[in-house]
């Protein structure tokens, strides 16, 4: 008899031992044509991203843009004060003094990019994010200790709870669980 | 064809590990974070706390007095203008510039040895920044305009003036702890996760928590926090030699003899970098020893650092050699005197203290030996601290108390309440470094997990 689920799950999350081994996973579901997956570990793994199908971030770009701004807003706060709002005469010398500018430029331009790549970073991550459904998985506290996880999420266009279910447990996991959203 | 010495010794320095054997990531992970998940921190840090914390205290007492009194307690006067405030601010400014070498310029040149002592170095950045940035504050005659420092439009219409290199400074100094700050913490962030996860107690899971962001490991999100952090080093690169420089140009860019030199930018950044690996072995070895973490922090780590403290040592002596000479070589009345009371006026004994500091000490050095030595390292690295902390002293007072006119010539005599304060600093920065200990790894674990697998890979080769 077939059983009916008709509770609602975000995904199915696989568990491996090893770095290589959620490596090779990851390809293979990928070449099966899954789209919707992510992959979960430890430290930084690489190649992982390229098998998850995910190639350029936007971030060099974002930090890129808050240097130019942080540059262009120091130069023009020096510029604002020293030539139009309250421009001294000192023995003549001219009022928009460049080369004594550019240390502050220089100081605005670095804090303003690190701020991009900070700020940036956490806003691409979606971070902070105070819930997530894989942290309903009970061994995924793992992922910050010495375990590597896979996991296929629900709104995958391929996913179905058997067939995605069957696939991956010829992936050698260590387990395979639902995840509850 | 027989192994000559120094093919065996190339051999030996090759193969000495930067990371203990029989580690795997789930252990690597256990005996860091298993420092901070204590039911009760152990006698000597409370003991150690309460001493530092004893000193913070002291300094909330000098900063208050001084605040209701004024600058006048302190041993400046007319003509050394500019006393202790000046030289322990430039002093913890120096030391906090290793911890971002670490962390940011030996990352960018793919130094895997960083990897067990950068989270403490840049912890230590941030705590000697914080006691650098008391100096500013509490040095002006009057502390409640302090804000005058920065831009903000005013109906006065009143401007900082952009063209000071004081002015600079305080911008500097601030990108400079700002920046720190959002290094360290964003290294931080999948730490804090691991702690979140092991935390057994119901508080410290939410406060771990909450600090985490609810990082995940997603490998998308470890890809930008990759790349959110090579971009992070390669700004705090160039960062650390603005700062220093522009912090030698408070002195360069005035008129007074044995202050107005172009080594100055340079020189400085040489001396911070060398004052600040004094630090980092200072605090490294007693942690390494009583932690356990010799596998982590191993030999060949305090051999680089000593090796990276003899060339800066190096670099500094240069500098004084070069400031020595073109004193001589200008023909100036008023450089060839400073450098000759320098060398044999009233306060020659501090110089001479600091060319033995400086430059004669870092010198047994070159011994292997000597760098294999832990307790060398240690007493190394505390001369050296106390010489850096000499020459910030002979540049500043020996140039200001004698300078163009005799008739205005001066001595300086610290008073208690400068000791006060600069003891409190010291005091300020062992409690921070006590709190983090306390609260939040001191090695980077997912660095360290990444360092193992790495190993794990070229010994299966």
């Amino acid at each position: 008899m077939k059983k009916q689920t008709t509770h609602e799950i975000y995904g199915l999350m696989a568990e491996f031992k090893t770095a290589d081994e959620l490596l090779k996973a990851a390809h293979r579901t990928k070449d099966a044509g899954y789209t919707r997956i992510d992959a979960f570990s430890p430290f930084p793994i690489e190649g992982l991203r390229e098998a998850l199908g995910f190639h350029r971030t936007k971030l060099p770009a974002i930090v890129l843009c808050g240097g130019i701004l942080g540059g262009c807003a120091g130069f023009f706060l020096q510029y604002y004060a020293a030539v139009i709002s309250y421009p001294i005469n000192v023995g003549g010398r001219p009022l928009n003094s460049w080369p004594a500018f550019i240390p502050i430029t220089f100081e605005m331009t670095i804090l303003f990019a690190a701020a991009a790549a900070v700020f940036g970073m956490l806003a691409l991550n979606g971070l902070p994010t105070p819930y997530h459904p894989v942290f309903n998985v009970p061994r995924f506290a793992l992922a910050s200790r010495d375990r590597f996880f896979l996991c296929i999420k629900a709104r995958d266009p391929l996913f179905d709870p058997e067939n995605t279910r069957r696939f991956m447990d010829t992936l050698e996991a260590r387990e395979v669980c639902e995840i509850e959203p | 064809m027989a192994d000559s010495p120094s093919d065996k010794l190339a051999e030996q320095m090759a193969s000495e590990p930067i990371l203990g054997p029989g580690y795997d990531i789930g252990s690597v992970s256990d005996k860091i974070s298993a420092i901070v998940m204590i039911r009760k921190p152990p006698k000597w840090w409370i003991l150690g706390f309460a001493g530092a914390f004893a000193l913070v205290m002291m300094l909330l007492y000098a900063v208050t007095y001084l605040f209701a009194v004024g600058v006048g307690i302190w041993g400046i006067t007319i003509p050394i203008g500019w006393g202790f405030a000046i030289i322990n601010f430039v002093w913890w400014i120096g030391i906090g510039h290793a911890g971002t070498l670490i962390s940011a310029i030996l990352l960018l040149l793919r130094q895997q040895w960083r990897t067990s002592i950068n989270r403490f170095a840049e912890a230590m950045t941030l705590f000697a920044v914080a006691c650098a940035g008391v100096f500013p504050l509490i040095h002006m005659g009057r502390p409640w305009l302090a804000y005058w420092l920065f831009p903000y439009p005013d109906t006065m219409k009143m401007w900082p003036n952009f063209r000071s290199p004081l002015v600079w400074d305080a911008f500097a100094v601030s990108t400079y702890a700002t920046v720190s700050a959002l290094f360290w913490y964003i290294g931080l962030l999948p730490d804090l996760a691991t702690l979140r996860d092991r935390s057994k107690k119901r508080p410290a899971k939410i406060i771990y928590g909450l600090l985490a962001m609810g990082w995940r490991g997603s490998a998308t999100h470890w890809y930008r926090h990759e790349t959110a952090s090579l971009l992070l080093a390669g700004l705090a690169t160039p960062l650390v030699l603005s700062v220093h420089t522009i912090v030698s140009f408070d002195f360069a860019f005035s008129i007074v003899p044995g202050w107005h030199a172009t080594i100055f930018p340079p020189y400085f950044v040489a001396g911070a970098i060398y004052a600040g690996f004094a630090m980092v072995l200072t605090l490294t070895i007693p942690v390494r020893k009583i932690f356990g973490l010799e596998d982590f922090i191993t030999m060949k780590h305090l051999d680089n650092m000593g090796k990276v403290l003899l060339a800066t040592g190096l670099i500094v002596g240069y500098g004084y050699m070069m400031e020595a000479f073109s004193a001589f070589y200008s023909g100036n009345t008023y450089e060839r005197y400073m450098i000759m009371n320098r060398m044999g006026g009233p306060y020659a004994a501090f110089y001479w203290c600091l060319v033995a500091c400086n430059i004669v000490t870092p010198q047994f050095l070159w011994s292997r030996k000597v760098r294999s030595n832990v307790v060398a390292l240690f007493a190394i690295a505390m001369v050296v601290n106390v010489g850096m902390w000499l020459e910030r002293f002979v540049i500043v007072v020996t140039s200001l108390h004698r300078d163009f006119m005799p008739s205005a010539w001066g001595m300086y005599y610290p008073t208690r309440w400068d000791f006060m304060t600069f003891f409190g600093t010291i005091g300020l920065f062992l409690a921070l470094l006590f709190l983090f200990i306390r609260f939040l790894p001191l090695i980077s674990i997912f660095e360290m997990r990444a360092l193992v697998t790495e190993e794990e890979k070229k010994a299966a080769e």
